[in-house]
C-alpha cells in the first residue's frame, strides 16, 4: 500500500569551474572519475529504491554542482534508474539545475524527453561585468539563448536565479537584470542577495560591495516589481507566478524541506531526512565510489552525521524551517504533531516578537503564525530564539 | 638533620633577568631531575607564567648538592615573584630564607625592581650575593654591571659568578657560592615547634597543604599542631619535602628545614600565610612576627559571566585567597551584572593574574568592571569614608571634597626616551620631581602620579613610548585633595553601573568620548537604534549611536542541508547567551573589558 510521499534530491558535484562566491560541494573532474561517480550513483539509487517500496515519489530535484556540465546521457540514465527503482508519481515535479554555459540545445531536449519538467537556470545577472566578477562562464546572451532553447524543448515551468548585492552592482543595474529576465516571462524567480562565505575566493578579495542602503533598496525593489508582474512571494527568496493561493509554479520540492516532508538525498554529500532521522552522505568521492562498488557494503559506510531528531529538535525545525515560508507555520499542525500548543512551548518568544512587529498570526482567521515583512528581513534573529 | 648542611635561599631579580632559568639549571645540576624530565621551566608550572615569562606564585623546591668539599648539602630554594605588584608575596617567601641570590642581567644592569627586591631582602636580614647573567650575549657588559651593583646597591660584587643560565655556563660556581655565602639556619631542634607558614594550597583529596619553614623543633606525622593566630588545631597526616613539581613524603621536618604538611584541614581560613604553627602539647612561648599587612591598591568588580556560577566563583576566590593572602574580596551586586564580588588587588597586573587564574584554573568565565582606586570622600556632614566602588559615590550635593591616592613613581629609562616619557607623565597629571642620571645613557625620572592615572594602561603606554626600555616602580605617597567627578555611561538611556567610574574633571570629556567610541565598536547592531552616552552629573558630554540593522537573512539554503542552517542559528543563539542584558540591549562581555584599555595610542 502506497501511503506516504517522499522527495528525492540527486547531487551532481561537477562544475567546469568553481564560481568565486560558491561554497557548495563541487569541483571539476576527469571523465573517468565522473563515469565512476555515475556508476556509483546508479547503484545507490537502485539499492535505496528497495527500501522505499511503500512510498510515492512526489518531487525530484537534480542539483549541483552543475548537472548540465555532465554528460546528459548519464544524467538522463539516472532519472531512468529512479523510475525503475522507485514509485514515481505520474504528476511528479522533476527539476534540474542548468547553467547557460553548458546547457546546449540538444541537452535541453534530451532532459525534456527523459521526463524532466521543470528547469532552474543559474542566470544570476544579465550584466556581463558582474558575471565576470562572479566567475561565471556565461554571458547575458548565452543565458537568453538557453532560455529560448528551453522553451523550444517544451519546458513550461522555468525558474531563473538572480542575485543582488553583487560587487560593483548598482541599483539600476540590478533592476535592469530583473526587468529583462521578467521580459522572458519565467514562471518562477529565486532572488538571492550575495553572502560572502568563508573559504571562497570572494572572502579574501577586496570587493566593492553595495552599501546597506543599496542592498535594502534592491531587496525592496524585487518585492515591488515582482508583485507588479503577477508573482507572489511564498518563501524568503522565492517568487512564483500566480496569485497567493495558486501554488502551481511554486517549487514543491523546496517546500518539502521547509515543511519537514521526507526526502532522500542521493549522491555525494547529499542530505536526507526520513521519518525524523537526518543524515548526510560522505563528502569524500573516493569513499563514495569505493563503498558503492562493493556489493556487500552497507549504506552505513557512506552515511554520516546520522541524527535521530528528539522531540525538541523536531519542534525547533518545525519553527525555523516553517517560518521561511511567507504563509508561516500552522498552529494546528504544531498541535497535531507534538500534542502541545505552540503557545505553550513558544509563548514567550512569540509575544516578544509580536510586540516588536516581527511576527503575526494571520491567514484563515489566525491559524498561521508568520513573520511580517519586517520580520522576514531579520528572520535569523527571530528564528534563533526558537531553538530550545 | 644537621643544620650546617642546609641552605635556605631564594633568587631575586628584575623581571626578565633570568631568575627562573637559573633556578632550572640549578635543579638540573643538582641531579634531582634528569635532563629528560626537565620541563622548560620547572618552577613556573602555571600556564600563565609560562606564557608571560613571569613567576607569580611562590613555590619551593629541595635539591641535594654534593659540594667540592665532598659534603652533601640540602638546598631549599624558594621561588619568588619578580613583579612589583607581588611585593607581598616576595616578602613572605623571604621570611622563610636565610639568604638570597641576586641575578643581574649583564646587558641591562641594575633595574628598578632589582633595587626594590634587594632592599626587601636586606630588610629581612638576608645575606645577598650577586651573579651576573647573560654574559654570553654580545651586548653583555659584566664589569659595568658589577660596578653598578656596588655603586647603586652597595653590596660587594667583584667576585660575582659570571654565568649564562640559558646556556648552562657558571652554574657550578653559583652552587658553590650558595654553600659558602649563604648562612646555615640557626634553629633549636630540641625547642618546642615553631614553624612559619609561607604558602599553602588546597588539594581536594588532602585538604590544605601547608608550606612551612621550621624555625625550631620538629614536626612529624601524628603530632597535634596549633595555628597560633587562628587557634585552630589539627593532627598532622603527612609531612614531606618539595621535589620539582611533586611532593615527597618523609618522617619528619626538623629545625632549619623547609617542607610541607597536611592535616586534613578543610577550612582554608584556619591556615593563614604568615601564621606560626606550634605543638599543641608543648607550645612555643611566642609566635614569629607575621608579615607586613598589605593594603589593596586597586579594586574592581568580578562577576560570573553566567550568573548561575556565582557560588563557583565564591569557592574559587576562597581557594585562591588561601595562597594569595593579598587578595581581598567581598560580595556586591550590580544592576547590570547581578551578583558578584568587589575584589582588591595590589596592582593591575595582580588583578589580571587573578582574573586569568580564575578563568584557567577554575574554568570560570568572568566579567570584570573598570578598576578603581580607593578614594576618600569627605561629606558635608563631616563623615569621611573610603570609596572602592564608584557606584557608591553620594550625590554631589552631599560631598564636601574628595581625595585620591598619589604615588611616588620612579621610571628608569634610556636617555633617548626621556622626552617621550615626561610627556606621558604630564598627560597623566604627573608632578615632576627630579631626574637622576645613573650613567650616561640612563636616567631615573621621579614623578608624583595619581594612582588612578596609572592603573589602566600606564604600563602599556610606558612600554610603547620607550620601545620597551622603560621600567616603572611606585609606592604610595598618600592622599591629596582632587577635583574628581563620576562619569556614567548610558546604553539606550539606561545607566550601566558597572561602567561608571571616577575621573579627574579635566579628563572626563576625553575619557567619556573614548568609552563611547569603544562601546560603539563592541555592541552589536540590534533591531533598533542604540544611543551610547557618557554623562557627568546628569549632563551628557559625549554620544555615539549603534545603528539598527535591517537585514539578517540566510538567503540560500540548499539541497535540504538543514544541519548547516541550524548550526548557524545555534551559533547566533550561543553568542547571545554570552551577552549581558541591559534593558533591551545585549552587551557582550568583551565590552566591559575593552573600556579598560582605551589609550592604545600609536
Amino acid at each position: 500500500m502506497l501511503t506516504e510521499t517522499m522527495s528525492l534530491y540527486v547531487h551532481i558535484p561537477f562544475c567546469a569551474r568553481k564560481c568565486n562566491y560558491c561554497d557548495f560541494l563541487s569541483f571539476n573532474a576527469e571523465k573517468e572519475l565522473m563515469d565512476e561517480y555515475f556508476d556509483a550513483l546508479e547503484k545507490e539509487i537502485s539499492k535505496s529504491g528497495r527500501d522505499c517500496k511503500d512510498r510515492t515519489v512526489a518531487t525530484i530535484f537534480f542539483g549541483g554542482g552543475t548537472p548540465s556540465f555532465a554528460d546528459e546521457k548519464r544524467v538522463c540514465g539516472l532519472l531512468q534508474k529512479i523510475r525503475d527503482g522507485f514509485n514515481v508519481s505520474d504528476d511528479a515535479e522533476i527539476s534540474i539545475e542548468v547553467n547557460p554555459a553548458s546547457a546546449m540545445r540538444d541537452k535541453l531536449f534530451s532532459y525534456r524527453e527523459a521526463g524532466f519538467n521543470r528547469l532552474s537556470i543559474g542566470c544570476q545577472s544579465l550584466n556581463d561585468d558582474e558575471l565576470e566578477i562572479l566567475g561565471r562562464l556565461h554571458n547575458s546572451s548565452m543565458f537568453i539563448e538557453t532560455y529560448n532553447n528551453a522553451r523550444a524543448a517544451g519546458f513550461n515551468n522555468i525558474n531563473v536565479d538572480v542575485m543582488s548585492a553583487l560587487p560593483g552592482q548598482s541599483l539600476d543595474s540590478y533592476v535592469n537584470t530583473l526587468n529583462r529576465v521578467l521580459g522572458l516571462k519565467p514562471e518562477h524567480i529565486s532572488a538571492y542577495s550575495l553572502i560572502i562565505e568563508e573559504n571562497t575566493p570572494f572572502y579574501d578579495m577586496d570587493l566593492d560591495i553595495p552599501d546597506e542602503d543599496t542592498d535594502r533598496a534592491m531587496y525592496h525593489e524585487t518585492k515591488r516589481i515582482l508583485k507588479e508582474q503577477g508573482f507572489h512571494r511564498y518563501e524568503i527568496s522565492n517568487y512564483a507566478l500566480g496569485a497567493e493561493d495558486d501554488d502551481t509554479f511554486e517549487c514543491h520540492h523546496n517546500k518539502v524541506y521547509w515543511q519537514r516532508g521526507n526526502y532522500l538525498g542521493l549522491g555525494l554529500g547529499a542530505a536526507s531526512m526520513v521519518d525524523n532521522v537526518r543524515w548526510s552522505n560522505t563528502r569524500d568521492i573516493g569513499t563514495y565510489v569505493k563503498e558503492l562498488a562493493d556489493a556487500e557494503s552497507s549504506f552505513a559506510k557512506i552515511r554520516e552525521n546520522v541524527e535521530e531528531l528528539s522531540c525538541a529538535a523536531q519542534m525547533e525545525e518545525f519553527m525555523f524551517l516553517g517560518l521561511r515560508l511567507v504563509k508561516g507555520v500552522s498552529v494546528e499542525n504544531f498541535k497535531e504533531n507534538f500534542g502541545k500548543s505552540i503557545f505553550e512551548i513558544y509563548g514567550e518568544v512569540i509575544d516578544k516578537y509580536r510586540d516588536m512587529g516581527l511576527l503575526e498570526c494571520a491567514g484563515d482567521g489566525g491559524k498561521y503564525l508568520r513573520l511580517t515583512d519586517k520580520g522576514l528581513d531579520v528572520s535569523n534573529t527571530v528564528m534563533a530564539e526558537f531553538l530550545l | 638533620m644537621d643544620q650546617s648542611k642546609i641552605r635556605n635561599f631564594c633568587i631575586v631579580a628584575h623581571i626578565d633577568h633570568g631568575k627562573s632559568t637559573l633556578a632550572d639549571r640549578m635543579i638540573e645540576k643538582t641531579g634531582v631531575l634528569t635532563l629528560r624530565e626537565m620541563q622548560n621551566q620547572v618552577l613556573d608550572n602555571m600556564d600563565i607564567e609560562r606564557e608571560r615569562g613571569i613567576t607569580i606564585k611562590s613555590q619551593a623546591v629541595r635539591m641535594i648538592y654534593k659540594a667540592k668539599d665532598g659534603q652533601e648539602y640540602t638546598f631549599n630554594m624558594i621561588d619568588t615573584p619578580g613583579h612589583v605588584d607581588f611585593g607581598y608575596e616576595v616578602s613572605r617567601s623571604l621570611a622563610a630564607c636565610d639568604g638570597a641570590i641576586l641575578v643581574v642581567d649583564a646587558t641591562q644592569g641594575v633595574e628598578a625592581q632589582t633595587l626594590a627586591n634587594v632592599y626587601m631582602a636586606l630588610d629581612h636580614d638576608l645575606d645577598v650575593f650577586p651573579v651576573i647573567n647573560k654574559i654570553d650575549l654580545p651586548s653583555a657588559m659584566p664589569q659595568e654591571a658589577k660596578d653598578e651593583i656596588e655603586d647603586v646597591i652597595g653590596i660587594e660584587a667583584q667576585d660575582a659568578p659570571l654565568i649564562s643560565a640559558k646556556n648552562g655556563i657558571g652554574i657550578e660556581e653559583v652552587l658553590e657560592a650558595v654553600v659558602h655565602k649563604i648562612p646555615a639556619p640557626q634553629g633549636d631542634a630540641s625547642a618546642p615547634l615553631k614553624a612559619l607558614i609561607f604558602d599553602s594550597i588546597y588539594d581536594s583529596y588532602r585538604g590544605v597543604i601547608v608550606f612551612v619553614r621550621i624555625k625550631d623543633g620538629v614536626v612529624r606525622k601524628g603530632m597535634k599542631v596549633r595555628f597560633m593566630a587562628t587557634g585552630a588545631e589539627a593532627e598532622v597526616v603527612e609531612v614531606g619535602y618539595f621535589a620539582p613539581g611533586s611532593f615527597v613524603p618523609s618522617d619528619e621536618l626538623t629545625a632549619g628545614e623547609v617542607g610541607y604538611f597536611t592535616a586534613s584541614i578543610k577550612n582554608i581560613q584556619d591556615t593563614r600565610v604568615g601564621d606560626t604553627v606550634t605543638d599543641s602539647a608543648k607550645p612555643c612561648s611566642e609566635a614569629l612576627p607575621g608579615y607586613k599587612k598589605v593594603m589593596p591598591m586597586v579594586y574592581c568588580g568580578l562577576y560570573p559571566a553566567d550568573s548561575a556560577h556565582y557560588s563557583d566563583l565564591r569557592d574559587a576566590l576562597e581557594k585562591l585567597q588561601l595562597n594569595d593572602a593579598s587578595l581581598f574580596y567581598e560580595p556586591e551586586t550590580s544592576q547590570a551584572l547581578g551578583f558578584g564580588f568587589r575584589a582588591g588587588f595590589l596592582g593591575l597586573l595582580h588583578l589580571e593574574v587573578v582574573q586569568e587564574r580564575l578563568e584557567r584554573e577554575y574554568d570560570l568565565n568572568l566579567v570584570t568592571t573598570a578598576p578603581s582606586v580607593v578614594y576618600k570622600v569627605h561629606k558635608t556632614d563631616g563623615e569621611v569614608f573610603d570609596l572602592t566602588n564608584p557606584t557608591n559615590l553620594p550625590d554631589p550635593s552631599e560631598i564636601d571634597y574628595m581625595e585620591e591616592p598619589i604615588v611616588n613613581g620612579e621610571i628608569m629609562v634610556t636617555t633617548d626616551y626621556v622626552g617621550a616619557i615626561m610627556q606621558l607623565c604630564q598627560e597623566r597629571r604627573g608632578k615632576y620631581l627630579s631626574t637622576d642620571y645613573i650613567e650616561q645613557t640612563r636616567a631615573i625620572l621621579k614623578y608624583e602620579l595619581p594612582l588612578n592615572e596609572i592603573i589602566y594602561d600606564f604600563f602599556d603606554a610606558l612600554k610603547s613610548r620607550s620601545r620597551g626600555y622603560a621600567s616603572f616602580d611606585y609606592e604610595l605617597k598618600g592622599y591629596e585633595k582632587s577635583d574628581l567627578v563620576k562619569l556614567d555611561i548610558l546604553i539606550n538611556r539606561e545607566e550601566v553601573d558597572a561602567l561608571s567610574f571616577i575621573v579627574h574633571k579635566d579628563g572626563a570629556y576625553e575619557r567619556g568620548r573614548k568609552m563611547c567610541e569603544k562601546l560603539k565598536e563592541e555592541i552589536p547592531r540590534h533591531l533598533f537604534e542604540i544611543p551610547i552616552q557618557a554623562s557627568v552629573g546628569g549632563k551628557v558630554i559625549a554620544r555615539e549611536t549603534v545603528k539598527a540593522y535591517r537585514k539578517d537573512v540566510l538567503a540560500k539554503c540548499y539541497g535540504g542541508d538543514i544541519t548547516r542552517k541550524k548550526k548557524l542559528l545555534e551559533k547566533q543563539k550561543e553568542g547571545k547567551k554570552k551577552m549581558r542584558q541591559i534593558g533591551n540591549v545585549e552587551v557582550p562581555q568583551s565590552a566591559f573589558l575593552s573600556v579598560l584599555k582605551l589609550d592604545n595610542v600609536d
